[in-house]
């Protein structure tokens, strides 16, 4: 009889177990059924990119969410710094006018 | 569909869904305990393809045979001498590696059976076939990749996966010899004779374990009796214990 435990009957016990290698991180973008773009769902661990695409089919398309998958590695994405985020997002706090808020729409144009 | 002994195609429509219940059983057993938790929900997904192309295969069968047995009825009540699946789908997990070897050369095999059934002349297996054939195209495609990449990985994987295709590569014969009931769908025009499905699974395979380093044992013995059933494995009784346990301890319980 086959017992899951039996997996790797062979480990050595924890204290000589070498440190664990882990798979590369990736980020998982999904695009819906009805959706323009592809939205991020979250991440997951694979060793290549097509594992990964199909690690995101089965972890974050089960119940009918997409038709279409991009992953990226997490370690090529850039990202702002939020120690920065002062000088970079509260100056656009105090400017109003850029939303367009000045102007009445004509009825005809409809839900803008 | 007159001219088919329904005996016959019973018993054909038991083979079909008796591997996927055993094989969807045991990848089951993964469940919670894989080595990663994306290939824990892997197998998981595939484990529930399994089952659910058991019920359509069981559900036919029950129909055919006409004596009120339901999918469940046939999956839950019947004992060791009755089914009917190839000694492969039967053996132990093992070890991730010997899990994603056996499902590999399984897959192989079931998509090329597969794909010939959507030809059937039976529009009710064409029918099943043609909704099986696209999870199955992915499974062996994953299943391909991880014996490439376990096989080809490092020499402790490597040694892993020669060892779990040295074991498992005696239960592949199997599930090309024809018996009577094979020769009766394939003159009905109800399934392929199996052993032209070789050919196709033959190529994939020597590719795919090319791929991986991997070497196929020399000679052609082959275990058989399991889709007869005139002889399963001491496998499959326990396996049965655990999958059967909630209707033999509470016989007719439902949720």
């Amino acid at each position: 009889m086959s017992s899951p435990n039996s997996a790797y009957p062979d480990t050595p016990d924890t204290r000589t177990k070498p440190k664990r290698h882990e798979w590369p991180l990736w980020e998982v973008f999904i695009r819906g059924q009805h959706g323009m773009s592809h939205r991020h769902v979250g991440s997951l661990h694979a060793p290549d990119e097509e594992m990964a695409i199909k690690n995101a089919r089965d972890v974050y398309t089960r119940r009918n969410e997409g038709v279409s998958i991009w992953v990226v590695e997490a370690r090529h994405i850039a990202a702002s710094s939020p120690s920065e985020k002062g000088p970079l997002y509260e100056p656009s706090e105090s400017k109003v006018y850029r939303h367009p808020t000045f102007f009445d729409i004509p009825e005809d144009v409809g839900a803008m | 569909m007159s001219d088919v002994d329904q005996s016959q195609l019973f018993e054909f429509l038991c083979r079909m869904g008796d591997n996927t219940l055993v094989l969807g059983h045991r990848v089951s057993e993964w469940c919670g305990h894989a080595p990663v938790l994306e290939e824990d929900i892997a197998l998981a997904n595939t484990a529930l393809d399994l089952i659910g192309q058991t019920q359509m295969w069981l559900g036919l069968a029950g129909e055919v045979e006409d004596k009120s047995r339901s999918a469940d009825d046939l999956a839950m009540l019947r004992d060791v001498w009755d089914f009917r699946n190839v000694l492969l789908v039967e053996q132990p997990n093992g070890d991730f590696g010997q899990t994603m070897m056996r499902q590999f050369l399984f897959d192989a095999w079931h998509l090329a059976m597969l794909k010939a059934l959507t030809g059937s002349c039976d529009d009710r297996i064409a029918a099943i076939a043609a909704k099986s054939v696209k999870e199955v195209q992915y499974h062996v495609e994953r299943s391909g990749d991880t014996v490439v990449g376990l096989g080809d990985g490092t020499s402790e994987s490597h040694r892993r996966m020669q060892k779990a295709l040295d074991l498992l590569w005696p239960y592949v014969g199997e599930m090309f010899v024809a018996d009577a009931v094979d020769e009766a769908m394939a003159k009905a025009g109800v399934a392929p004779d199996p052993a032209t499905l070789r050919d196709a699974f033959d190529a994939r395979v020597e590719a795919v374990l090319t791929d991986a380093t991997l070497t196929i044992p020399d000679g052609g013995f082959a275990h058989k009796g399991g889709k007869t059933g005139f002889q399963h494995s001491e496998h499959l009784g326990h396996l049965l214990t655990q999958m059967q346990w909630l209707q033999r301890a509470y016989p007719g319980a439902t949720w």
